[in-house]
């Protein structure tokens, strides 16, 4: 039990970096009704930019803005291949993820991993911070559940503002009802290549956040971030789907959703003594399964409903 | 105000599915007219409604609006120029959004979409008066997420959207067909004062042909992809349901098929 209070801050910690990604998330799978699987690369291009700028010298915010923007021009790729080329959205996200790998790769110079001295840096977040608020080295702001919570904030609030703008509505309208929005006049491949675009940005922010956080970035850390995605959507989505009706509310739901996704395995882990190695099985079944009641509660336990009188077209 | 010139369209070329539903069709549309189009099915009715809105674009032929050749516009870029209802009272609206956002949404039809307010508190006033033309007590619910709304509150709805941004063209593809009677005869009621007030060209679609004698000023009938009856004027005043029958047989050289073409 001490072992998981511990462990807590961290959990925390985490699960608000990856709720970053998982907002990205929600963009596409919620808003565009597209499941992007380019997320699983894109992640870990915002994490090796982020570390290889840093350590080639740059101040952490500048590595973090083209971060961002590396992440955003991948997601432009995706929305291209599928709006431009006419590949079905799925398999688009793949095509992109795939290509990635060898991107991020030569990003990291040709190295599957590459880390970054803490102590020779500045970073806005580390795992060695935590420790050293704890200890009352550094000041309290310099802890990462303020700092990336704070981060946070302003995302959500950046999107809520867009969101409600001319554009902004555009784009929720295209996933709600791409026929009504042409007939609108809305550009919708436009709107899902920048619905992409906007999503694997944040995707991309996520990842340069984590790999400081950890201090170093890997070829493989963004293996299943859809998932841990779409789980923290589901979970943001069941605790305070009847509580949360405004947008930017929703958001942060998501963010929590992370949260709660972090703590939850960081519990496992702790309490059960599983080994981690199951972590991603788990991760799968569970996301599964919230994804499996809807349908079988539509299925099986819902009467039929008439609206709108008969379509004997 | 519209003028399509010899358009043809074939779906699924050089398959057992292979399907001619535009067959070298002409029709000019005047501004202001209101036009009822019949037909049996497959006659061609909504491919070229689809045709004339961007859906898809044709094979041949041509297609103008207020003298702009629109023939290889996309169809979000037509949008400036037409509104649209579809049969499917699903289709004009997005049923998770609020009925105020999809005006909004209608309201900047053939408008740049930039980074201004989605939506602005003097539009709601002016939707509120809007919808209470449709007599459906929507102005009180603009918050309300569209899927809440009935069948007949949807087309209502799509029909003000449509019309928002005056149109220079309203196409109509069978958009009561959906809706029981009463609630299609008052989403017919609400067209009529609607293309009326704003004296919109309108091509509308029916497969009811009373509606198609009772409304507009004149009717088209389509037969395998083309225009076989066209009348409008007196003789378009003076028509009956007999008549029409007669003139689709002889368009067609065959007893007429559908049930639905009879009755309603």
């Amino acid at each position: 039990m001490t072992s998981f209070l511990n462990a807590l801050p961290g959990a925390i910690s985490q699960g608000l970096i990856w709720g970053i990604m998982a907002i990205g998330v929600y963009i596409t799978y919620k808003l565009l009704d597209i499941a992007d699987l380019t997320v699983d690369g894109s992640f870990c291009t915002g994490g090796a930019v982020c570390v290889m700028l840093i350590a080639a010298g740059w101040n952490v915010w500048p590595a973090m803005l083209v971060a961002l923007i590396a992440g955003m021009l991948a997601g432009m790729v995706t929305g291209l291949l599928h709006t431009s080329c006419g590949i079905p959205a799925i398999l688009a996200g793949i095509l992109t993820q795939l290509g990635l790998w060898s991107v991020n790769l030569a990003i990291m110079g040709m190295k599957a991993n590459q880390s970054l001295n803490v102590n020779k840096f500045d970073l806005l977040v580390s795992l060695r911070y935590l420790q050293e608020v704890g200890k009352g080295v550094r000041p309290f702001w310099q802890h990462p559940i303020f700092l990336v919570g704070l981060f946070t904030i302003a995302i959500v609030a950046i999107l809520y503002w867009f969101f409600g703008t001319e554009l902004g509505s555009s784009l929720r309208s295209t996933g709600a009802n791409p026929n009504m929005s042409r007939a609108q006049g809305i550009n919708t491949n436009f709107a899902k290549v920048l619905g992409l675009v906007i999503s694997n940005g944040m995707v991309a922010l996520s990842g340069a956040l984590l790999s400081q956080y950890q201090s170093f970035a890997d070829i493989n850390m963004g293996r299943g971030a859809i998932v841990i995605g779409l789980a923290a959507v589901i979970i943001g989505e069941v605790v305070f789907g009847k509580l949360f009706r405004n947008f930017g509310l929703k958001l942060l739901a998501v963010s929590i959703g992370s949260i709660i996704y972090y703590v939850v395995i960081q519990a496992v882990i702790s309490l059960s003594g599983i080994n981690s190695n199951y972590l991603k099985l788990l991760s799968a079944v569970i996301v599964a399964i919230f994804l499996a009641v809807p349908y079988w509660k539509s299925r099986h336990f819902t009467k039929p409903m008439k609206r709108g009188g008969t379509t004997h077209a | 105000m519209l003028e399509i010139k010899n358009a043809y369209k074939t779906f699924n070329p050089g398959t057992v599915n292979e399907k001619t539903a535009l067959n070298g069709l002409s029709l000019t549309i005047n501004d202001g007219e209101f036009i009822t189009v019949i037909g049996g099915n497959g006659a061609g009715k909504s491919t070229l409604l689809n045709a004339v809105a961007g859906v898809w674009l044709v094979d041949e032929g041509s297609i103008t609006i207020d003298g702009t050749d629109v023939t290889r516009l996309p169809e979000h870029k037509r949008a400036k120029y037409i509104g649209r209802v579809f049969q499917d009272p699903m289709m004009g609206t997005a049923a998770t959004m609020q009925i105020e956002e999809n005006l909004a949404l209608a309201m900047r039809r053939g408008k740049r979409r930039t980074l201004r307010a989605g939506i602005t508190a003097a539009e709601r006033e002016q939707y509120k008066d809007m919808l209470k033309i449709l007599e459906l007590g929507l102005e009180d619910r603009l918050t309300a997420k569209v899927g809440l709304l009935s069948g007949g509150q949807r087309q209502a709805l799509t029909l003000l959207m449509a019309t928002l941004q005056k149109p220079k063209l309203l196409l109509l593809d069978e958009h009561t067909a959906a809706l029981d009677p009463k609630t299609a005869a008052k989403v017919l009621d609400a067209t009529e004062k609607i293309v009326q007030k704003d004296h919109l060209t309108t091509l509308m679609i029916t497969h009811n042909m009373r509606d198609a004698i009772s409304h507009g000023g004149r009717l088209i009938m389509m037969y395998e992809g083309r225009v076989a009856v066209d009348i409008s004027g007196e003789e378009k005043l003076r028509l009956t349901v007999e008549d029409l029958l007669q003139m689709f047989e002889k368009a067609s050289g065959q007893m007429i098929a559908s049930d639905r073409m009879l009755l309603g």
